[in-house]
């Protein structure tokens, strides 16, 4: 379920790391908690984004979510299909529906997230959370 | 993202830390086994969505959707002065009631602003029935009280006693036949009677929040659990969906309803809320008459109106509308995508003179503004 290649925030995204440039998704918990996608809100090229900073936002038919940097640097990439076709991020949270590249700016943050097995964990004890 | 927080942000829809006990409806298990998302609702435990808004949204406007709605409150009158009591706290004009017929109304302050919106049912000469939002019950319940020592009339909160679910949509009528003799297909919208559905006493209202055709059912709690699955299962191969407060509240938007903490509360009056059809100033004195006439003489500053997004951000409820030259003229009491219509929509209060339809107005969302344009309400009417 979660790409063991990955690294993941407790805010529910996801960073992955490939010659300096850091790919940024939010997870698939995330998306199954916001339901139908319908609207995206991403930065333009160029921004510099520090980590933990708050980039856009992800709208739902309930609610508008925040969406935070795993990781600083600035942004490259922006997935611009998202605008037209927000339902991806339904459908394909981990691959497809990528949000924004950075070029990054300092590799050592990437040891403050977590890595597939204790995502899951953390999902499966947040899950518990909410419900019990 | 910070799913945990996420959630309507309306006022009666934030999540709070909750350190006081959740109230519970009789189907709060039941709720939960079906894999239900709960939130906090105005203190209530509810279910906010099964299978995800929008499917629930357009099975309501498409076939049918069961809603668990016995969060809501309900307040009795009786007494000889019952009918006298309902005239000087709401501002429609109940005495037009026949026995089994109800009515939209508002619970005025002296101020003729809002305590709470109801529904005001006539079961017989000297008892009346009034099914009141959640969180305002208490409120309510204390306000006719305090009123009633004018009246002989007997005032009870009696909440605990009923469950109450809503089945609209197209087919609700269609289900609903396979549990009944009483002849509901005969009921007029807004009137009710009192029969068995599938065994069960229950009051049958022809009402809803939804636009669509429908029913709203009040009954004892023992017996919820039983007609809300048998009706689900009954209902199934004709489309029917349990459905959460997430799409009761876009239902209700799409037609153009208000909801109490949103469009209305106790700042707004019927005039600026265009409610002005439910206050009968000419039926006698009532909490609020003086104000409300005042109000009607000297004219309103402000209107609700809906709007239609045309850029792309989504209006949410207190976003501010702007003038051209980014000034705050008014904000947004209710905003969210439509899903039958699929447009992004919203009601705001603006100045009465940008309130005609088709005057563009720009809609404040984080760092930017969007255009709007006002359109008539309800933005929803179904094809009869």
């Amino acid at each position: 379920m979660y790409p063991s290649n990955y690294r993941y925030t407790k805010e529910h995204e996801w960073v992955r790391v490939e010659g300096g440039v850091a790919t940024i998704g939010i997870t698939d918990y995330a998306q199954h908690e916001l339901g139908s996608v319908v609207y995206v809100e991403l930065p333009r090229p160029g921004v510099q984004l520090k980590a933990g900073q708050s980039f856009g936002t992800v709208e739902s038919v309930k609610a508008v979510n925040d969406i935070y940097a795993p990781v600083s640097g600035e942004v490259s990439e922006v997935n611009s299909a998202l605008a037209d076709t927000p339902e991806t991020i339904n459908k394909d949270p981990h691959g497809k529906a990528w949000l924004i590249k950075l070029k990054l700016a300092d590799s050592s943050e990437l040891a403050k997230l977590m890595d597939a097995p204790a995502y899951e964990a953390y999902v499966v004890d947040h899950q518990k959370g909410t419900s019990a | 993202m910070l799913v945990s927080t996420t959630c309507l942000k309306s006022g009666l829809l934030v999540i709070e830390a909750t350190t006081t006990q959740l109230r519970k409806t009789a189907l709060n298990s039941a709720h939960r086994r079906m894999g239900a998302k709960m939130v906090n609702f105005g203190g209530w435990d509810m279910p906010i969505e099964y299978s995800g808004i929008v499917n629930e949204h357009m099975a309501t406007r498409t076939a049918a959707g069961l809603f668990d709605v016995s969060h809501m409150g309900e307040i009795e009158l009786r007494g000889p002065q019952a009918l006298d009591l309902v005239q000087f706290v709401t501002c429609n004009d109940a005495s037009r009631l026949t026995d089994g017929q109800a009515q939209y109304s508002g619970l005025m302050t002296s101020a003729g602003t809002f305590v709470d919106d109801l529904l005001v049912h006539k079961i017989s000469d000297g008892h009346y029935f009034l099914c009141v939002n959640a969180s305002n019950q208490e409120k309510d319940f204390n306000y006719i009280r305090s009123a009633a020592v004018r009246f002989s009339a007997k005032v009870e909160n009696a909440g605990e006693r009923y469950s109450q679910l809503a089945i609209q949509g197209p087919r609700a009528l269609g289900i609903l036949t396979h549990f009944t003799h009483a002849p509901i297909a005969a009921l007029q919208y807004y009137h009710f009677l009192g029969g068995e559905i599938d065994g069960v006493r229950a009051l049958v209202a022809r009402t809803g929040y939804t636009g669509e055709d429908g029913f709203e059912i009040y009954f004892a709690p023992d017996h919820t659990e039983k007609l809300w699955n048998d009706l689900l299962e009954v209902g199934r191969s004709e489309g029917l969906l349990p459905c959460g407060l997430g799409a009761r509240n876009t239902l209700r938007l799409e037609a153009g309803m208000c909801l109490y903490g949103q469009e209305i509360d106790a700042t707004t009056t019927v005039w600026e809320a265009n409610l002005g059809w439910i206050c009968k100033l000419g039926k006698g004195d009532f909490l609020g008459r003086n104000a409300l006439q005042a109000q009607k003489e000297s004219g309103i500053h402000r209107i609700l109106a809906g709007f239609e997004m045309q850029d792309r951000p989504i209006a949410r409820d207190g976003y501010p509308v702007l003038a051209g030259h980014g000034q705050k003229i008014g904000s947004v009491t209710s905003g969210s995508p439509a899903p039958f219509l699929k447009k992004n929509i919203g009601m705001a209060y603006v100045p009465v003179e940008s309130s005609a339809p088709g005057t563009q107005i720009r809609i404040g969302i984080r760092s930017q503004e969007a255009a709007a344009k006002i359109v008539p309400l309800p933005f929803y009417k179904r094809p009869r």
